[in-house]
């Protein structure tokens, strides 16, 4: 089966500094990978060039048989097969969270609003939080503003979901609710590429688990890796982060 | 030498209408352009920027009353004759169109870049993206900071008279030409400027408090 993800060789500088130095990996569809290593690793970099928030220098990306490095790619069909959950949330704090939800199927899909809303209902059902629909993004806790940008890009229907350190942000308890909607989510089937601190998650709920150092990746294998490092580097970072 | 009388007041009020006329006009065109600016000063090509950036810059560097006097005698020279007030309505457009898309570009760019990111992973499209997320969380920064620029404009259709066209300042300088009553003709002119102007500096600053303490976005 062909790889719903594949980095071969990717490449990228900013400015002077090289930040990813020839990454090479797969995802297959229904799998989920988790990519974790320190700050500066290229973790983040290297999900951010899969849906092009950044443009690579040299190498070959492919989501769900696109390429992603060709100059001419159509971003908008790319955006269509993948989300992406970030870091600080990002919802959209003038609008609510049915709006939120509901502006790319209506403004991308042309879906009518009723039809949207209904989506929007179903979606936020899928993350514990169908109370919170007409609640505007400040009045909810992190946790619940997570699960609404999670709900929103579920909306879209991506056939991969990319998520960037989505509980760095959000205390234990709120990190807790959080990863429980990701769990339900793989358990679904869903494709993932997970840039994570969180160890037990990756161990626990990940197919593969991808440790990055320096730019590279540095050693790849099941979740029970974390358990048996083989690099010193991997070593070192579990005993420092655990 | 006669005394200052309702005829003589009622003529300031009239210019004041014109004053208010002249205002509106050059503040709708000047938003008009003003938000051409704005999109080429945040365009992605970057001569645009560079272009509209220069653009900015020289009418920023120019007194207001030079572009006025290019518009109605420079193009008089060329056989465009303008009445007074289509030159002073030009003049003030170009002069807001700068201000204006300048500051909202800086309202425009406050808005985390990070929304942007969440729009366009969402699929939506560029100018999508500014009308949907980035545009009204905007709106809301740029809006006193606007009413503030309205006051500046108000108060510059004053140069108008300088080519003829009777607004307040220019009517008042005709009543005071037969009176010769400096004081108390642009005494009240001065009033009448102020009780335009307080009101608007007062919604400015009252829509900015209202911002402050309302709907702050996530970091």
């Amino acid at each position: 089966m062909a790889a719903a993800v594949s980095l071969r060789d990717v490449h990228k500088r900013f400015g002077e500094v090289e930040v990813l130095k020839g990454v090479s990996f797969e995802v297959a569809p229904g799998e989920v990978v988790a990519i974790i290593g320190r700050s500066g690793s290229g973790k983040s970099t290297a999900l951010r060039c899969v849906n092009r928030l950044e443009t690579i220098q040299s190498g070959e990306i492919e989501l769900c048989g696109r390429r992603v490095d060709d100059p001419a790619l159509d971003l908008r069909a790319l955006r269509r097969d993948v989300g992406m959950v970030f870091q600080s949330y990002n919802l959209f704090p003038h609008l609510t969270v049915a709006e939120n939800i509901t502006l790319a199927p209506r403004r991308v899909r042309r879906t009518p609003p009723a039809e949207a809303r209904r989506i929007a209902e179903e979606v936020l059902t899928r993350v514990g939080l169908s109370d919170k629909i007409d609640a505007y993004p400040e009045q909810l806790s992190g946790g619940q503003q997570q699960r609404v940008a999670i709900a929103r890009s579920l909306a879209m229907e991506p056939k991969v979901m990319l998520f960037d350190e989505v509980t760095s942000a959000l205390d234990p308890h709120l990190t807790g609710e959080v990863l429980k909607v990701m769990e339900t989510l793989a358990k679904g089937g869903m494709t993932m590429l997970v840039v994570t601190h969180e160890m037990a998650f990756a161990r626990r709920v990940a197919d593969r688990v991808i440790f990055m150092h320096t730019g590279k990746v540095w050693e790849t294998g099941p979740g029970s890796m974390l358990a048996d490092p083989q690099t010193p580097e991997l070593k070192e970072f579990l005993a420092n982060g655990l | 030498m006669g005394g200052f009388t309702l005829t003589h007041f009622l003529y300031l009020l009239q210019a004041t209408g014109w004053t208010v006329v002249l205002t509106l006009l050059a503040f709708v065109l000047g938003c008009l352009a003003g938000f051409l600016v704005m999109l080429a000063r945040t365009a992605q090509v970057r001569w645009v920027r560079g272009l509209s950036g220069l653009y900015v810059d020289v009418v920023q560097g120019t007194p207001l009353l030079i572009v006025l006097f290019l518009i109605y005698f420079g193009l008089a020279l060329f056989g465009f004759e303008l009445p007074a007030i289509v030159a002073a309505a030009l003049s003030l457009m170009i002069y807001c169109s700068a201000f204006l898309g300048e500051i909202w570009r800086g309202c425009v760019q406050s808005v985390p870049r990070t929304q942007t990111e969440a729009s366009e992973c969402l699929g939506l499209s560029r100018w999508q993206t500014l009308r949907d997320v980035v545009l009204p969380q905007a709106m809301r920064i740029a809006t006193p900071p606007t009413v503030g620029f309205l006051v500046q404009v108000l108060k510059n259709t004053s140069l108008a008279s300088v080519v003829g066209f009777v607004e307040l300042t220019r009517a008042s300088q005709v009543i005071n030409n037969s009176l010769f009553q400096p004081f108390l003709v642009f005494g009240i002119a001065g009033l009448l400027y102020f009780a335009l102007c307080y009101p608007l500096s007062r919604l400015s600053r009252a829509l900015e408090r209202k911002l402050n303490g309302g709907r702050r976005q996530p970091a």
